[in-house]
C-alpha cells in the first residue's frame, strides 16, 4: 500500500512546492497594486518620454499628488478591512478645514479671530466627533456603513455650507497666514524640500510613516488580528472575545482624523479652505484601497497596497496631464485602471483560495 | 497560470494606450519640428482652467482654445480638475509645468491656492497667460497678460446703457451674496448708474423664491424702473415676476451671461440686453497671444494694465438672433 501511494505523493510534494512558491508571492493583497505601480510608471516612462516623463520634477509632483489622497487611503484600507465603508471622508475633510478657517477667521470677517493651533486642536476634536458618530449609527442601527456614511456624506458637508454662510457669507476663506501660529504649521504640514529643483511637500513624510504605522498595526499586533478578524468572520471573531464594536468605531474615528490631518495639510498649505474641498475624495480613496487589494466584503488587504493605489492614482492622474491627453480622458482612465486591478486581484484570490 | 496575471495587466496598458494614442493621434506630434501644413510651429501649450470641458460654458472655451491650437498650427491641451477643486487645480498646473511645455494658460479663481504653482511657472522660464477670472492678481504673479472680463467695468458699461435707456432707480439681483465678483458687477453697476441700485440679495437654488422677491420689490416700489439680474438663474424668474405685474418691457430688464431663455427674451424684446464675456475669446486668443509671443517675444498688451477684455459684448434685440446661431455653433 504504502509503496503504491508514494508516487502521486511525490508529485503532489511536486505541485505544492511550486504553487507554495507562487503563493507565497501572490497571496500578498498588495502585489496587484505593485505589479500595477510598475505597469503604469513604465507605460508613462515610454508614451511621455519626450515631456520630461522622468525627471525629478515629474516625480514630485506625482509624490505630492499621492500624498494626501494615500493618507486617506490607508485609513479607509484599515476600515474596509474590519469590512466597513466610509463615504463621508470628503466631507469631513471639507467641514474639519472650514472649522479651522472660521475659528481663525477676524470677527470683522464673521469668523472669531482665534490663533491657528488652539483652531487646529478644536477641529481635531469635531474630527473625532464625527467619526465616533458613524461608527455609533452604525453599530447602533446595524445598517450597512454605505448607507449610513452617505447620508453623513451629505450631512457633513450640508453643515459646512450652511454654517460657514451664516457666519461669514462667504464660501472660501483665505488669509490663514495671518493667523498667529502659522509659521509652525506651515513648518509641520507644508513645508517643502527642495531636491534637485523639485518641491518636495512634507506630507509625502506623514504618508509614509502612517503607512508605516497602519501596516505595523496590521501584521505585529493584537489589534490588527482583530481588524482582520471583524472584517473576516465576524461573528466568530465576537465568540472569540474580539471587542468588534470597539474595532469598528476607532477605525471610523481613524478615518475621519485621516481626513482631518489632510484638511490641515491643504489648509495651511493653501493658506484658507472652501466649502467644497475635499468633494469626491472618498471614492477616489476607496479606489486606491481597491486597487491595493482591499475586498470590499472586508477581511482582506493592505495599508502598504492602498498606498500603492494612491500612487496608481496619482501617476495616472499627472501623467495624463504631463502625456498631453486632453484631461477628459481622465475618468476613462481611472475606470480602467481601476476595473483591471479588481480582475487581477479577484484572479489572485481565487487562485489562493483553490489551493 | 501565471500567464493570466500577465494578460489581465496587460489588458490594464492596452486599454491605457487606447484611450491615449488615439487621442494623440489626432493631434500633431508635439515634438515634431517639419511636420506636415497642421503643425508648423512645433510649440505645445498646457492649458489648465478651474471649468470642465462638460461644463457649457467652458466647453466654449476649450473651442476657442482648439480653433486656435489648429488655426495656429501649434498643440494645445486643455485639462480641468473634475469638480470645482482647487486643490486638484494647483496638482494640475504642477503636473503641466512638470512637462514643461512651451507655454502655459491658466485661470486664476483663487490665487491664495493657486499662486505658489502659478510663480514656480514662472520661475520655472515658462511664459503664462491667465484668462477669465484673476484680472485684479495676474500682475504679481509675474504673468505675462489677462484675458477676460473684469467685472466692476463690466457693470459700469450695464448702468450707464441703462441710464441711456432712461432709467432712474434700479435694483440689482445678487444670487450668489458672497461672491465677490458679483459684489463687483453691482458696484460697477451703480457707478454706470450715477446713483445707487438696490441690491436683492435672492437664492440661487430656489427660482419661485427669486419670482416673488422681485415681485415684492417692484410692489414696494412703484418708481423702479431697471433691474439688472446677475445671471441667467435669476433673470428668467424676473422676466416671470415682471410677466405678473404686467410690467414686461416698461421695466428695463438686463442680465449678465447668456441662455437660450435669455436670447429668446431679448428676441422677443422682453428684455433690453444681455452681457457677455464671449469666453470663446479667452481661450482663442491666449492661445494666438502665446504662440506670437514664443515666436516674436512680444506679447499684446490691450491696455497699460496689461488687461485684453473680451467683454462685455452686448446681445441686443438686433443681434440676439445671430448671437443664437452662434451659440448653437458653440463659439458663443
Amino acid at each position: 500500500m504504502a509503496t503504491e501511494v508514494a508516487p502521486p505523493t511525490a508529485a503532489a510534494d511536486e505541485r505544492v512546492r511550486k504553487v507554495g512558491l507562487l503563493s507565497r508571492l501572490l497571496t500578498r493583497p498588495e502585489v496587484g497594486a505593485l505589479i500595477g505601480v510598475v505597469v503604469v510608471w513604465a507605460f508613462f516612462a515610454v508614451v511621455a518620454h519626450s515631456h520630461n516623463f522622468i525627471s525629478w520634477a515629474t516625480t514630485s509632483s506625482i509624490l505630492n499628488r499621492a500624498a494626501p489622497l494615500g493618507i486617506l487611503a490607508v485609513a479607509v484600507a484599515l476600515l474596509m478591512i474590519a469590512g466597513e465603508f466610509d463615504l463621508s471622508i470628503g466631507s469631513i475633510l471639507g467641514f474639519s478645514g472650514m472649522v479651522v478657517m472660521i475659528l481663525v477667521t477676524p470677527t470683522s470677517g464673521g469668523g472669531f479671530g482665534w490663533a491657528l493651533w488652539p483652531a487646529i486642536a478644536v477641529s481635531l476634536l469635531f474630527a473625532v466627533l464625527t467619526g465616533a458618530f458613524n461608527g455609533a449609527v452604525v453599530i447602533a442601527t446595524r445598517l450597512p456603513s454605505f448607507i449610513v456614511t452617505l447620508g453623513s456624506l451629505f450631512i457633513f458637508r450640508g453643515t459646512t455650507i450652511a454654517v460657514t454662510r451664516l457666519l461669514t457669507d462667504r464660501t472660501q476663506l483665505g488669509q490663514l497666514d495671518d493667523a498667529s501660529g502659522y509659521e509652525l504649521a506651515r513648518k509641520i504640514f507644508a513645508s517643502n524640500t527642495t531636491v534637485f529643483g523639485s518641491q518636495f511637500n512634507v506630507a509625502i513624510l506623514w504618508w509614509i510613516v502612517l503607512t508605516v504605522f497602519a501596516t505595523w498595526i496590521l501584521l505585529r499586533t493584537r489589534s490588527g488580528n482583530w481588524i482582520f478578524g471583524t472584517g473576516g468572520a465576524v461573528d466568530a471573531a465576537r465568540n472569540v472575545g474580539v471587542p468588534t464594536r470597539r474595532v469598528k468605531i476607532a477605525l471610523f474615528i481613524g478615518t475621519a482624523l485621516a481626513a482631518w490631518l489632510v484638511a490641515v495639510i491643504q489648509a495651511v498649505q493653501f493658506t484658507g479652505a472652501d466649502t467644497l474641498r475635499g468633494t469626491g475624495q472618498e471614492f477616489q480613496a476607496i479606489i486606491a484601497a481597491v486597487v491595493g487589494g482591499c475586498l470590499l466584503t472586508g477581511g482582506y488587504g493592505s495599508a502598504i497596497g492602498a498606498s500603492l493605489g494612491a500612487l496608481i492614482f496619482a501617476m495616472v492622474q499627472q501623467g495624463i496631464v504631463i502625456t498631453g491627453v486632453q484631461g477628459d480622458w481622465f475618468q476613462v482612465f481611472v475606470g480602467g485602471i481601476l476595473l483591471g486591478a479588481v480582475l487581477l486581484n479577484n484572479y489572485v484570490r481565487r487562485r489562493a483560495g483553490r489551493r | 497560470m501565471q500567464r493570466r496575471i500577465w494578460v489581465g495587466a496587460l489588458l490594464v496598458m492596452a486599454m491605457v494606450a487606447a484611450a491615449c494614442t488615439s487621442d494623440n493621434g489626432s493631434e500633431p506630434s508635439p515634438s515634431g519640428t517639419s511636420g506636415g501644413a497642421v503643425n508648423q510651429r512645433g510649440y505645445r501649450i498646457a492649458v489648465v482652467t478651474h471649468g470642465q470641458a462638460s461644463d457649457p460654458f467652458w466647453s466654449v472655451v476649450a473651442n476657442g482654445v482648439q480653433a486656435a491650437a489648429d488655426d495656429e498650427g501649434v498643440t494645445a491641451e486643455y485639462n480641468a480638475p473634475t469638480t470645482f477643486d482647487m486643490v486638484a487645480m494647483s496638482q494640475l498646473i504642477d503636473a503641466a509645468v512638470a512637462s514643461q511645455p512651451d507655454g502655459l494658460i491658466v485661470s486664476i479663481p483663487d490665487a491664495d491656492a493657486l499662486g505658489p504653482s502659478i510663480k514656480a511657472a514662472v520661475d520655472a522660464g515658462i511664459p503664462v497667460i491667465s484668462i477669465n477670472s484673476g484680472s485684479d492678481v495676474f500682475a504679481d504673479l509675474g504673468v505675462l497678460a489677462h484675458i477676460g472680463q473684469t467685472e466692476e467695468v463690466a457693470g459700469q458699461l450695464a448702468g450707464e446703457r441703462m441710464k441711456e435707456a432712461g432709467v432712474t432707480k434700479a435694483i440689482c439681483v445678487n444670487q450668489e451674496v458672497g461672491n465677490a465678483a458679483l459684489d463687483l458687477r453691482c458696484k460697477g453697476f451703480s457707478e454706470g448708474l450715477g446713483f445707487d441700485a438696490e441690491v436683492l440679495p435672492v437664492d440661487l437654488n430656489d427660482p419661485g423664491g427669486i419670482t416673488q422677491s422681485v415681485l415684492g420689490a417692484i410692489q414696494n416700489d412703484p418708481d423702479v424702473d431697471g433691474i439688472l439680474t446677475l445671471g441667467p438663474t435669476a433673470s428668467t424668474p424676473a422676466i416671470d415676476a415682471l410677466d405678473q405685474a404686467g410690467k414686461l418691457g416698461d421695466i428695463k430688464l438686463a442680465t449678465f451671461d447668456l441662455s437660450t431663455d435669455v436670447l429668446d427674451a431679448i428676441d422677443k424684446g422682453d428684455m433690453l440686453f444681455a452681457i457677455d464675456q464671449a469666453q470663446y475669446l479667452q481661450g482663442y486668443l491666449a492661445v494666438v497671444f502665446m504662440t506670437q509671443y514664443l515666436a516674436t517675444g512680444a506679447v499684446a498688451l490691450g491696455s497699460p494694465d496689461r488687461v485684453v477684455l473680451t467683454g462685455p459684448q452686448f446681445v441686443t434685440k438686433d443681434n440676439a438672433a445671430d448671437v443664437i446661431q452662434f451659440t448653437n455653433e458653440g463659439v458663443r
